[in-house]
């Protein structure tokens, strides 16, 4: 399945950015506006997906890397005065240092306790923040200024706030991390973290040092979700602890279920699913979350591994 | 003639399990290029000393030594990259991946170690097209017959590129004419590696090992050829006596 068709691959994926791409032109600015939102979320799934889909380790701490990101960079900039470009590689360095720190204890575990060790150190964090309001805002969070929010590349300057210049950025973020997470799955790592998820014992036995696998991954997984945090805050200019709360760890883990978990493109529509299965629901009802259930419970029921996986078994097996 | 020195050695290898001794002060010596067969009635503890000599479990006391070097203490993922392969008692082929990525993963090993050179590709299809899997590649492992998923087991074993490979009961569940080809199977293998075989079998020993240890409560109750095995009086007792009247 990996070695077949890599060029029908390559053309659906890079078929997905043009549609995005030209979606920026044809739709209505708030749809415009949710669009850059889910693109930059979306980022978070996939990072989330590197580990939970294609490792198997379920973590319900990721809140933690993606708000490492989002204070990385949010601080760097609010604080220190840090230009755009300089913020976001702080917010990547911040959550690939601390999932660094965190996978090394936490892998000790494996199961419901890899689950209970993330989580407990993502509630530190999130108490940590609420700690060091001084600096963080503490709940209330921190509001970027659109002064501080604009690049400047040889000359020419781009404003975050501005809606195109902020779709496309978050569609580039979206684009590059679409085809790491692409050729990581393709390659001889990728190949090694399936058979982990699979038979860890068996890939131990076939000579791979498994933790030192899945360290890498975990790294990986804590340093796009931190790319997403990171593009989150200079983008949409707001960097508050709710982000570091337990729903954003659970939210990627249903964005990623949603979509198919083990897919590229799962992540993607995952999070635009459940974007507009929210987004329309509340325009009807106060009692959307109902609706949002219901919708969950029907697709655990009929589609269990998610949107795209269930492509990829009943009609795509090439799909990646 | 220099003596050749031994490709594995134990000595006082011991394992125990609670109060129960599987293994107790085996010393034993595997010569290079030889096949050996381990046998013994079951809970005689042969699975527990070829786990012991993989390193899937850590010996009580003891010590392994692989090619001079002592080995005792080192992960078993370690020793898979000296060359020292295992196949698995229980098939454990990677079912949800295809018969080509099962065999992918040995390969890449031996390719990142710097053991082999060239293309995962060229090298998986060679493995496949020994054990005769090769028009299977694109099949998922799990959708095999048993017989298939035992030869792939056998394949992913013998792309590590193993010098010595252990095969743990490789014949159970294999249908007769499976076992022939099974047998052609491993004589070409002892032509480039030692092979290290647990079998119940006994046609299948002793048409195939030029040694036989055989396994008694923990220790080892006698050592030799299949004819001296066979001539064995306490062997008999002990095992054989059971089938051979």
């Amino acid at each position: 399945m990996r070695d077949a068709s890599p060029a029908k691959t390559y053309a659906l994926h890079i078929g997905v950015i043009v549609l995005l791409f030209a979606l920026n032109f044809v739709l209505p600015d708030y749809h415009q506006g949710l669009f850059a939102r889910i693109m930059a979320l979306a980022v978070f799934a996939m990072g989330y997906n590197l580990l939970f889909g294609y490792v198997g380790l379920l973590s319900l701490g990721h809140a933690m890397f993606f708000s490492a990101g989002l204070y990385g960079a949010g601080l760097t900039v609010y604080h220190l005065g840090w230009g755009v470009p300089e913020a976001f590689v702080a917010g990547v360095v911040c959550g690939a240092l601390l999932a660094l720190v965190i996978g090394l204890l936490a892998l000790r575990t494996s199961g419901v306790a890899f689950m209970i060790v993330t989580m407990m150190f993502a509630q530190a964090f999130y108490l940590l923040i609420l700690y060091f309001a001084a600096w963080t805002g503490g709940d209330q969070g921190l509001v970027i200024q659109q002064a501080l929010r604009v690049v400047s590349i040889g000359g020419a300057s781009f404003d975050l706030t501005d809606p195109t210049v902020r779709y496309m950025s978050a569609l580039a973020l979206f684009a590059i991390v679409l085809f790491v997470t692409l050729a990581v799955v393709r390659s001889r790592f990728g190949r090694v973290l399936v058979a982990i998820r699979e038979n860890e014992e068996r890939t131990k036995m076939l000579g791979y040092d498994t933790v030192a696998n899945k360290l890498a991954a975990v790294v990986a997984s804590g340093a796009i979700c931190a790319a997403s945090g990171a593009a989150y805050a200079l983008l949409f200019g707001y960097v508050g602890s709710n982000f570091a709360s337990i729903q954003y760890s659970i939210l990627p883990l249903l964005w990623v279920l949603l979509g198919g978990a083990a897919t590229t493109l799962g992540p993607l529509i995952g999070t635009l699913f459940m974007y507009y299965v929210t987004d329309i629901t509340s325009g009807f009802t106060s009692a959307y979350l109902l609706i949002v259930g219901v919708a969950l419970i029907l697709l655990v029921l009929f589609a269990p591994k998610g949107i795209m996986g269930s492509i990829r078994e009943r009609w795509l097996g090439w799909l990646p | 003639m220099a003596a050749v020195m031994p490709l594995l050695t134990t000595k006082g290898l011991s394992r125990q399990f609670g109060g129960l001794r599987a293994v107790d002060g085996v010393d034993f010596a595997l010569m290079p290029g030889e096949i050996r067969a381990v046998i013994g009635p079951n809970g005689a503890g042969k699975t527990t000393f070829v786990s012991l000599l993989s390193g899937r479990i850590q010996p009580s006391s003891g010590m392994v030594v692989f090619d001079g070097a002592d080995i005792t203490t080192m992960p078993a993922y370690k020793r898979v990259r000296l060359g020292v392969a295992y196949t698995f008692q229980i098939t454990s082929v990677f079912a949800n991946l295809t018969v080509f990525d099962n065999v992918a993963l040995p390969v890449q090993r031996t390719l990142t170690d710097g053991r082999s050179k060239g293309q995962v590709r060229t090298s998986v299809m060679a493995a496949l097209e020994r054990t005769g899997l090769a028009d299977r590649a694109g099949t998922l492992a799990g959708q095999l017959s048993y017989g298939h998923q035992r030869l792939l087991e056998v394949a992913m074993g013998l792309a590590l590129k193993p010098r010595l490979l252990i095969l743990d009961e490789p014949t159970q569940g294999l249908a007769d004419s499976e076992i022939d080809n099974f047998i052609t199977l491993v004589r070409e293998i002892a032509r480039d590696a030692t092979v290290l075989l647990i079998e119940h079998n006994m046609p299948v020993v002793m048409q195939l090992a030029d040694r036989i240890t055989v396994f008694n409560a923990g220790k080892i109750l006698a050592d030799g050829t299949p004819e001296q095995i066979r001539a064995n009086r306490q062997v008999q007792d002990a095992y054989l006596g059971a089938t051979h009247g």
